[in-house]
């Protein structure tokens, strides 16, 4: 299309085009969907599959072997007094982490996510981003998430920002490679188009907002129009993306219409831990809330779910 | 629930039923005419049932207006004119009007889901767009009614009298308050008919006007269908005539008034050209396509019901929207779901069927999703024709339904010659990421109003309404005071 950018994905096939984006039609699409009314079943169901799609995160220079080992707990069994509550799909944490992460969930189904590539900013030397990645691979992370070089990518260089997801993308061998284009940063609805498609044509298995370090992150038009770039990559090409929203994302109802976003714009194919994750740390305790309202017909309050 | 060991189903987007709870309306059994400030029984005793379409099921009765109770809601209305609301300041009329405006705010739900039940669109719509802009056009015209002499500075202005008009039923309390908003803001008194199938919301108004201590016989409504509205036509004592419908019955009521000096606007049907070129924002264009015509179950003298889509793009649009049709929910209209809701009356719903065969029968392919309709109801699923040409049936006429005909393009020159060539010209819609296409398509259209990287969006402080047979005369914004105004002679001071 006239004036889009073109780029060949790096596991062949066609070049792929962008689309632009009309920035007032898509938040008013978004919000008519967040008017979506789930209710009863609905949400019992949605409040579940919102736990099996969360990647339970801590990403602070304060974490520790003892904090990690806690978050792993409530990953496996969030809700100690209801034995029905699932899993959440993985834990998140920086690659000093990982071993501990992986010892303690280890059998249980979760997945341990690192964050790797010199998080959360990326302005290191493509040498020392890999061998970040290697790193967090070799310590035994199955996903992997890495920024987009907004750098690269803001002054044009496209093939630097496309090439260093590539290698990224080698580098994890058999792990999933989630890469982070960090939304906030991008200025517009078309550039985070753009980005969402170099991203995948790149090779990421999963595309996701933002790091959780900066405001104006996993909003609803913003997810909105990274599912409707997975949609125009997999019509183009035939290829299944998955995706993550991640900051900001701290309510149940939030989550839910996240949800109702990815289902009626990709299908509900998508709405599985495989294609679909949201990143967050205090949003499972607002779902597990909501399961006891539900459950109880009334609400409890912060003290009886646990902190981490 | 109690906890259990069964993990539910994994979510999806088949929702759980969320309908709105109609315990917040009361319907009367039987309504009579709203007149000087009163419900009074219709002279001849004569009722109609008003039903929900999407159900069938009664609601209530309601007066049939005769010539004689035209005849009480004009003297009415004439004695109000010359009487509290002539002689009254424009800032105290704007205070009434604000205060039509709060309430109307206040009670939106209950209008919302009366609307709703009378006329079969869905809450969403009725909640979101017909009650906040009901709302906005009393407070916008409600600011005007002390600055006329701004709004047409050096004319010495002055309000017709008593005004006549006749609202459509695809937007009961929204054309209404189109219509009643810059009337009384000018100064004038009105004689108000609501379209026969839906006239509960416009009888739950006078429950409004009667808490808010209008003057009576400020606003009068009178139920009816075809003859009321006839009687009001022929009526010696209406100074200004207003309707909004089909272009049929407009061009019938312009014969009419053409026998006497009356000034007349008129706001009549439309067969819109949706224009969409391959340098758009496709996603938005659908979505906007989708809404345009399917929005109201396509009930809107503005939809978008031809799509002119640009030939390059043409296969990947339309498989596109045809999967976005298949997510529309269709049902019950007072689920907050709901995207598209019943048909507004069995007659309608036969206008409909028949165009539809009429495309099929002259070889246009028609596409329909999937969707189990209600056994109840008049029901019609969103349609889409594929293969149509300019010289169809379905892309001449107005259907006034769920359907959509989809025509191609080569050029930007071609799309406006096709999207002129309608007898028709309320509005237009253009998606394209480039501006100068954009001014240079909004110069050729011949169009009342160009939509660009929208559609069907509304405010009160702008324009409305058509060129050819889609009318004229505007609503909206100042041009819309205009038409109940006239300019006085052999006086002195400014204002009304």
């Amino acid at each position: 299309m006239t004036g889009s950018t073109v780029f060949l994905p790096t596991t062949g096939g066609g070049p792929v085009s962008t689309t632009p984006v009309d920035a007032v039609s898509l938040e008013a699409r978004a919000a008519a969907l967040c008017t979506r009314s789930i209710k009863t079943t609905s949400k019992q169901a949605a409040l579940h599959t919102t736990i099996r799609c969360i990647d339970l995160t801590t990403l602070e220079g304060t974490d520790t072997p003892g904090k990690v080992a806690s978050l792993c707990q409530k990953a496996i069994r969030p809700d100690p007094a209801n034995p029905a509550i699932p899993s959440v799909a993985a834990v998140c944490v920086y690659p000093e982490m990982v071993e501990h992460a992986v010892e303690a969930v280890v059998g249980t189904g979760v997945i341990v996510a690192s964050v790797a590539g010199a998080f959360p900013a990326g302005m290191s030397a493509p040498a020392v981003r890999v061998a970040d990645i290697a790193d967090a691979v070799g310590r035994g992370a199955g996903e992997i998430d890495i920024v987009l070089n907004r750098s690269a990518f803001l002054s044009g260089d496209l093939g630097r920002a496309h090439d260093e997801i590539a290698a990224a993308k080698d580098t994890c061998g058999a792990a999933h490679l989630k890469v982070i284009l960090e939304t906030g940063e991008l200025g517009s609805y078309d550039q985070v188009r753009r980005a969402s498609m170099l991203a995948m044509a790149a090779g990421a298995d999963f595309i996701k907002t933002s790091t959780g370090k900066l405001p104006r992150a996993a909003t609803h038009p913003m997810v909105l129009n990274m599912a409707e770039a997975i949609r125009d990559y997999a019509d183009q090409t035939g290829v299944v993306v998955g995706l993550k929203g991640a900051g900001g994302i701290r309510t149940a109802k939030q989550a839910w219409h996240h949800l109702v976003i990815v289902g009626e714009t990709l299908g509900t194919d998508w709405l599985t831990p495989d294609l679909f994750r949201l990143g967050a740390s205090s949003l499972l305790n607002d779902v597990l809330m909501q399961i006891q309202k539900l459950d109880t017909g009334r609400y409890s309050g912060p003290d009886y779910v646990t902190v981490d | 629930m109690a906890p259990t060991d069964n993990p539910p189903e994994p979510f999806g987007i088949d929702y759980a039923p969320a309908p709105e709870s109609t315990a917040v309306v009361n319907i009367a059994d039987t309504y009579g005419h709203f007149i000087n400030g009163a419900f009074v029984e219709p002279s001849s005793g004569a009722t109609f049932p008003t039903v929900n379409p999407a159900t069938e099921a009664h609601l209530a009765d309601v007066a049939d207006g005769s010539a004689e109770d035209v005849d009480r809601a004009v003297a009415a209305a004439r004695t109000a004119f010359e009487g509290p609301w002539g002689q009254m300041s424009g800032s105290e009329r704007g205070r009434y009007m604000f205060r039509i405006a709060r309430q109307l705010q206040e009670r939106s739900r209950e209008f919302a889901v009366l609307e709703t039940m009378d006329g079969g669109k869905p809450i969403r719509e009725s909640r979101d767009l017909d009650l906040p802009l009901s709302a906005a056009w009393f407070f916008y015209y409600a600011g005007w009614a002390d600055k006329l002499e701004y709004a047409f500075p050096n004319r010495a202005v002055a309000p017709h009298g008593v005004a006549g008009q006749i609202v459509p039923w695809n937007f009961p309390l929204m054309m209404a308050a189109w219509k009643l908003a810059p009337a009384l803001a000018a100064g004038n008194t009105v004689v108000l008919k609501p379209a026969e199938t839906t006239p509960l919301t416009a009888l739950l108004l006078a429950d409004v006007l009667l808490d808010i201590d209008l003057p009576p016989g400020v606003v009068n409504i009178v139920t009816g269908a075809g003859a009321t509205g006839a009687a009001i036509v022929d009526h010696r004592g209406i100074d200004k005539l207003a309707f909004t419908g089909s272009t049929e019955v407009g061009k019938a009521i312009q014969r009419a008034a053409s026998t006497r000096r009356i000034p007349l606007t008129l706001e009549l049907g439309g067969k819109a050209a949706h224009i969409v070129f391959e340098d758009s924002a496709v996603d938005q264009a659908v979505e906007a396509v989708v809404t345009g015509i399917y929005s109201n179950q396509g009930h809107v003298c503005c939809a978008g019901s031809r799509l002119l889509v640009e030939e390059s793009i043409a296969d990947q649009f339309v498989e596109r929207l045809r999967h976005r049709i298949s997510m529309l929910r269709l049902g019950d209209p007072l689920d907050k779901n709901t995207d598209v809701g019943a048909i507004n009356s069995a007659d309608q719903l036969q206008c409909i069927t028949d165009m539809v065969a009429t495309g099929v029968a002259e070889g246009a392919d028609l596409y329909q999703p999937e969707c189990d309709l209600p056994d109840k109801g008049y029901w019609f699923p969103p349609s889409v024709f594929t293969g149509v040409q300019q010289s169809h049936t379905v892309a001449r006429e107005e259907i006034f339904g769920p359907v959509l005909t989809v025509q191609t393009f080569r050029t930007a020159e071609e799309a406006v010659e096709k999207a002129n060539n309608t007898p028709y010209g309320l509005s237009a819609g253009i998606w394209t990421e480039k501006g100068s296409k954009i001014l240079w398509m909004t110069e050729k259209l011949r169009a009342g109003v160009v939509w660009a990287n929208t559609y069907n969006r509304f405010d009160p402080a702008s324009p409305f309404g058509g060129y050819k047979e889609s009318g004229f005369g505007r609503e909206g914004g100042m041009h819309g005071l205009a038409p109940y105004l006239h300019e006085r002679t052999g006086v002195t001071g400014g204002g009304a």
